[in-house]
């Protein structure tokens, strides 16, 4: 990472425009060419620097629910529990964590009915107590970590 | 939000195409003209569908190794107050009220530190510590070690 990439990371993490050329746009800001602006997008995104370019969605918003929930993981089990945890499409990230409480995951379902249903689907594939955690109220979202 | 709008979700939420023009490039996929897609994309923003566009770095890659969840025990009717303070702190990502799973589980308000030292995430917790004072009877800060899955979230074209 050079000090392009960064300023390009910066950047891209405010926002980008909605225009017909918004690379073009965004580059010319960036003091560099359009191709290389897209090279370099796409050299962050294969060696995931950057995990995500692109829209984010609101999921609420589009009728849809979201839910944080915690496992408690005998570590011997940890792996093969991972992978099933994994394998479920509504799964949007999942962190490993140093607690009791040991492994951490959002559930993204496209309505609020199918959260639950999906929590007794992997507790029984699991064999595991879900600990779900639907946010009460949201008080922040954001940041913009300085690259 | 109808059925197009469904199908524009449903091309970028993996991520924008690396094209010179993206939204021509998602909009021939879907059949519909660039104007309408971006006009559509517009209103997804203004209207909070879309929260922004733009890139989410792996906060690892980009030397924060210490990303805390601090999970916090307050009073409930102190909670809303607190909660938009501590969500005001310009190193915390995410902050919210979370139900409690007594006895198990005694924390309320949660907040996403992330730092590039140790030291630096013991300051940010004694920061948030300080601002709570008396209204927090406990906290922990769980560090991730590992990202076991990271993809966004999916919905499926319907």
């Amino acid at each position: 990472m050079d000090p392009i990439d960064r300023s390009i990371i910066n950047t891209l993490q405010q926002g980008f425009p909605i225009c017909t050329a918004p690379y073009k746009q965004v580059a010319e800001g960036l003091g560099i060419e359009e191709q290389e602006l897209l090279a370099r997008i796409k050299a962050l995104l294969d060696s995931g620097i950057l995990s995500r370019f692109g829209p984010m969605y609101h999921a609420e918003q589009m009728g849809g629910a979201l839910t944080l929930a915690a496992l408690k993981v005998p570590e011997t089990e940890f792996e093969h529990i991972a992978q099933i945890v994994n394998a479920f499409p509504e799964v949007a990230h999942n962190y490993a964590r140093d607690h009791t409480l040991n492994m951490w995951f959002v559930l993204a379902t496209e309505t609020p009915e199918q959260i639950m249903p999906l929590i007794s689907k992997i507790e029984a594939q699991t064999g595991l107590t879900v600990y779900n955690m639907p946010k009460i109220k949201e008080y922040f979202v954001g940041l913009k970590l300085q690259a | 939000m109808d059925n197009i709008d469904r199908a524009i979700i449903a091309s970028s939420q993996a991520g924008l195409p690396l094209t010179p023009e993206p939204y021509q490039t998602l909009a021939l996929q879907i059949g519909i003209s660039a104007d309408d897609l971006m006009l559509r994309l517009s209103r997804m923003q203004e209207s909070g569908i879309i929260r922004r566009i733009g890139a989410v770095p792996n906060h690892y890659k980009l030397g924060y190794q210490h990303n805390g969840m601090s999970v916090w025990d307050i009073d409930d009717d102190t909670i809303d107050q607190l909660g938009k303070l501590i969500g005001a702190l310009d190193f915390v990502s995410h902050c919210y009220h979370r139900p409690r799973h007594l006895p198990d589980w005694r924390y309320n308000l949660f907040a996403m530190i992330h730092a590039k030292t140790a030291d630096s995430a013991t300051q940010q917790v004694q920061q948030i510590a300080r601002l709570l004072g008396e209204h927090c009877h406990a906290h922990e800060v769980l560090y991730s070690t590992r990202i076991l899955k990271k993809t966004g979230l999916r919905i499926k074209r319907k």
